[in-house]
């Protein structure tokens, strides 16, 4: 389902190349997950942030599906997001204007992809229903890491990608919203990319791949 | 569209959690479209009323025919124009007393009046029979009725007969009666007379003008612009500065909303980005939403912009009045063009102000730049940037005040100076600033000037508009006060006589003046007249200056001969007003051809005199020669010199014995009160638009403060943990917003006084033709300082009390991961 060939990526920092990753190959089947790890500067960001189309390779590969993310402009990657790929990151990144249940239909609202009776479902395994109501600032990072879960999900995305989401929750919250996340990528059958730094949380997957100066050990 | 709904949804969710902040932007917006369409709304009402007059029976928009000299013509030249196939119609047209008050009678043919001569439908087919046949009629406009205190169908007298029954029509301009012309011949004592031929649209071939009236009449074009457009741009202009000055300083306001807004809501920009949400689709709806917010300001704005003409407009007619002798309709009357010009420019400031902001979203990266924050370093590269455009713009307004030579090039170097000054402001500042820091030895003391200095950035629009509105109050009140003062004195010696008589007609005033005679505390009449004559292609007064010792010893004279008085005597030299000299670059020594009925009156200048408040150019001749060269001078006017405790007295005695009233009988007191009264009211406006642009400014600093106020917890909360109060915490707050306000005051100060020279010695030269003495007011000065300080402290008040009493959990979370 997702398939990276070759990708390599640089940045330019006071006046010096660096180079990211070196050509990358990765592939994650439907339905699979994988957790992505590696030492800090690796290289598992930016690859995540690649595969999600927020940033463009120097060279290389991605397809998603049938998809070549190197042939799509901003308009076609941001297409691709809405209806293909669910984002959830370390910071949570809800919206702080709208309430929860804003939040959670956001994204599926703007795909045109609302599923009513599949938002209930959402709501119901995440425990949000007594927080609907409630601003992003009024609840704790465990719940809005489960808000942003939902709003990820809501649209039946082909693929979830997932930076760090439990780097900011104590262990305990992060057991329960990775497994919360895990029973929801595999009642809708989607492939699941996570990235993180927890070897006992990477072991909870199917499969580990590990980034290493840019290139996959 | 549906997407883009939601998306304008989520955008506008941001202002229904930060209400302060969208009311922020409203009030910018708002105060921006209400002041500059208030002063719009005074300007179109003006020039209504300057259109009416010029369409009146054949003003300047019509080509006519005039005598040769300006002088009036047989009315015989109509007759033969007409058969030699020219589409002519007589005018005649001169002035008449009624009750003392001086009217402009014209004289009309309706049968040959031009159809697409403005108001000739006022006579009407329908009333044509009665207003050419005896008695007549005489059409006026309402505001005549109402000035000369009499009922439609009455018959006031003038030059010694009955005039024929008024009758209002409410498309002429006031101050005008229109009569048939053989009604106005007789009443002019003008038999067979025409002081102009109106030009219809021409239906066929006709004669050559020369072929028919040989040189006695030259041809005048239609002219876009009239006499008294002409004589009021100046005040126009000084209106439409100020209101762009307001205009701006509410755009500030928007700028920093904006801003901030954008700041604020970048995490969510990008987000909307992360959840597939493209730029374009994000920037339209940013518009979109921009666009909205500007048309709802800009309809309030619209409606406050229509209350404030309305509250200014009898400030404003009274000054053009005053000044000018320009009638404007005391209602409010706007075009559609109005309403939609005033929603135009709310929407274009709106996306003006918000223009960087918008470039910075279309440019935004989704992911967060990994480079640090350099503020020091991006702060650095924009005050470099800033400090040079200001140079260049100093360049420029040195290259105006060199170059330029008109009262456009005059208002561009105030606006440069402004522009470079406010540019220049956060230089300054953080010149000071860092002096500050390097000089201070406490710890709390260098955060002080460091963190006053991190500030900058986000207070600098503010500061500036703080900057603008004190410079121009200091500006405007160092002008208002120099002419004020200039003015008193200059009034003191133009107003020599001690009481003032205007009497009904020259044979009333042949009576009083042999009452007086005989009356023993009269010391001297000093006749008084003036006619209005053209000196090349401009109006001018001629004035007519008895010779007396009270003109020789105390008219205001700017530059004279030795022997300027004894000269005038001999009627062949003149005195002309500094407006004069300047606009037609006269000196003394130079000689000047005046056009009056007899023919070219040839004058040698021998003086120079202040006449303030006149828009006219103006010469004064001896009164004696004036009556020569302009027989049909009124001689009613005459001013007494007297003992003055025997003034009440003769004044009750003159209005019992010639049924006088007050108005054609005042003494010098009433007079000068008079004169000071119109003098305060025609800079009542420019006062109120002073305060009302410091006052925007004052909401600008207030608004920039509240916005400010919540990015700047994680700068104190660090404070606070290691052992500042939250009192002391705001304390610092205020002071720094103090300090820096006072360094802005005093530079604000010497750039005041910068901006009063240029009024002085290049706008309103340009504008008015007269310059001032320049003075400083240093209590002036220290006043605008206090009120400068006050703004400071009222705008920091409010972010200053909340800081004061923010609840410790919210500093508590500037230190928690799950902000």
């Amino acid at each position: 389902m997702l398939r990276v060939i070759r990708l390599t990526k640089s940045y330019r920092t006071a006046g010096e190349e660096i180079a990211v990753l070196r050509g990358v190959d990765l592939a994650v089947a439907t339905g699979e997950s994988v957790a992505l790890t590696g030492e800090s500067g690796s290289g598992k960001s930016t690859l995540l942030h690649l595969i999600a189309g927020l940033d463009a390779a120097d060279s290389g590969e991605i397809r998603l599906a049938d998809v070549s993310l190197s042939g799509l402009n901003d308009a076609g990657r941001a297409e691709l997001r809405r209806y293909r790929i669910g984002l959830v990151f370390q910071q949570f990144n809800l919206i702080p204007s709208l309430t929860v249940a804003d939040n959670l239909v956001f994204q599926s609202r703007i795909a045109g992809r609302h599923d009513a009776a599949w938002h209930d479902e959402l709501v119901g395994r995440l425990g949000l229903e007594p927080l609907l109501t409630r601003y992003p600032e009024q609840l704790s990072g465990g719940q809005q890491q489960r808000v942003a879960i939902g709003r990820a999900l809501a649209p039946k995305p082909s693929l979830l990608l997932a930076d760090e989401p439990t780097g900011n929750l104590d262990e305990d919250t992060a057991d329960e919203v990775l497994g919360l996340a895990r029973d929801l990528v595999d009642r809708t059958g989607c492939g699941f990319l996570m990235v993180t730094h927890s070897a006992r949380l990477a072991a909870t997957l199917d499969r580990q791949v590990t980034l290493h100066a840019g290139v996959v050990a | 569209m549906r997407r883009a709904l939601w998306i304008l949804a989520v955008l506008l969710s941001h202002w229904r959690r930060h209400p302060m902040q969208l009311a922020t932007l409203l009030i910018g917006l708002i105060s921006a479209t209400a002041l500059w369409s208030g002063v719009q709304a005074l300007n179109q009402q003006a020039r209504n009323a300057y259109d009416r007059a010029a369409a009146t029976f054949g003003g300047v928009r019509t080509a006519m025919l005039v005598g040769k000299d300006g002088a009036p013509f047989p009315q015989s030249l109509f007759v033969d124009l007409r058969r030699a196939g020219w589409p002519v119609s007589p005018v005649l047209e001169g002035r008449i007393q009624i009750g003392g008050r001086s009217y402009r009678l014209l004289g009309i043919e309706p049968v040959t009046l031009p159809a697409e001569v403005g108001s000739a439908p006022a006579v009407g087919k329908a009333g044509l029979q009665s207003f050419v046949t005896p008695p007549g009629e005489m059409l006026v406009a309402p505001e005549t009725l109402r000035d000369l205190g009499l009922g439609e169908g009455a018959t006031p007298q003038a030059n010694g007969s009955a005039l024929p029954p008024l009758r209002v029509q409410p498309q002429l301009v006031p101050g005008v009666l229109v009569v048939d012309i053989g009604i106005a011949q007789t009443i002019l004592k003008m038999p067979g007379q025409a002081s102009r031929l109106l030009i219809g649209k021409s239906k066929g071939p006709h004669a050559s003008l020369e072929s028919v009236a040989g040189n006695r009449l030259r041809l005048m074009e239609p002219s876009a612009e009239s006499d008294l457009e002409r004589l009021t741009d100046s005040f126009h202009l000084n209106l439409t500065a100020f209101g762009l000055l307001s205009f701006f300083v509410g755009l500030f306001i928007v700028n920093s909303a904006v801003g901030l807004a954008f700041e604020q809501r970048l995490p969510m920009l990008r987000t909307l980005r992360a959840c597939g949400v493209s730029a374009r689709m994000l920037n339209i709806v940013l518009v979109i939403e921009l666009v909205s917010l500007a048309l709802v300001a800009g309809l309030i704005g619209l409606i406050c912009g229509y209350l404030i003409a309305a509250a200014l407009l009898p400030d404003v007619a009274a000054s053009l009045r005053g000044l000018y002798g320009a009638q404007i309709p005391g209602q409010l009357s706007l075009r559609p063009a109005w309403w939609l010009a005033g929603i135009a420019i709310s929407i274009l400031g709106a996306l003006a102000a918000a223009a960087v902001s918008l470039t910075k979203a279309i440019r935004m990266p989704v992911l967060v730049s990994a480079q640090p924050q350099a503020w020091r370093q991006a702060q650095r590269r924009w005050l470099t940037f800033q400090t040079a455009a200001a140079l260049a713009v100093f360049v420029i307004a040195a290259g105006l005040v060199w170059f330029g030579d008109s009262l456009i090039a005059g208002f561009a170097v105030l606006a440069a100076l402004m522009l470079g000054a406010a540019l220049i402001l956060p230089m300054i500042l953080e010149i000071v600033l860092s002096f500050g820091e390097r000089s201070a030895r406490q710890p709390v003391g260098v955060w002080f000037w460091a963190d006053s200095r991190q500030q900058l950035s986000g207070l600098s629009l503010a500061l500036m508009a703080l900057l603008l509105a004190l410079a121009v109050n200091v500006g405007v009140g160092t002008m208002v006060e120099s002419f004020s003062r200039t003015f008193l004195v200059w009034l003191d010696g133009r107003l020599a006589a001690d009481v003032y008589v205007n009497a009904a007609d020259n044979a009333q005033a042949n009576e009083i003046k042999a009452w007086l005679r005989e009356r023993g505390e009269v010391e001297a009449i000093l006749p008084g007249g003036r006619a209005d004559t053209q000196f090349d292609g401009a109006p001018i007064e001629v004035l007519g200056l008895p010779d007396h010792a009270t003109y020789r010893d105390s008219w205001p004279l700017l530059e004279r001969m030795p022997d300027a008085w004894i000269r005038l005597r001999a009627g062949d030299t003149a005195l002309v007003s500094e407006q004069l000299s300047r606009r037609m670059k006269l000196a003394i020594g130079d000689r000047i051809e005046v056009p009056a009925p007899g023919g070219p009156w040839p004058l040698e200048i021998v003086g120079i005199y202040a006449d303030y408040g006149n828009p006219k150019g103006q010469i004064a001749v001896n009164f004696a020669a004036l009556t020569r060269r302009f027989p049909q001078t009124p001689l009613t006017r005459m001013g007494l010199r007297m003992r003055p405790d025997k003034i009440p007295a003769l004044m009750t005695a003159l209005q019992e014995k010639f049924g006088l009233d007050d108005r054609n009988v005042t003494d010098q007191a009433t007079m000068k009160a008079e004169s000071k009264r119109i003098f305060n009211r025609t800079f009542s406006v420019t006062a109120a638009l002073n305060a009302f642009t410091l006052g925007v400014a004052g909401i600008a600093l207030l608004t920039s403060l509240l916005t400010l106020a919540n990015s700047r917890l994680p700068q104190l909360a660090p404070l606070w943990a290691i052992g500042l109060t939250r009192r002391q915490l705001a304390a610092i707050e205020l002071l720094k917003t103090m300090s820096v306000a006072l360094i802005t005051a005093l530079f604000a100060l010497p750039l005041g006084l910068l901006v009063a020279w240029c009024l002085l010695a290049i706008v309103n030269v340009k504008a008015f033709g007269w310059r001032l003495p320049f003075q400083v007011f240093p209590l002036q000065l220290v006043e605008l300082l206090a009120v400068a300080l006050a703004a400071a402290l009222c705008a920091s008040a409010l972010p200053v009390a909340r800081l004061a009493r923010m609840q410790p959990a919210s500093l508590i979370r500037i230190f928690a991961n799950e902000r």
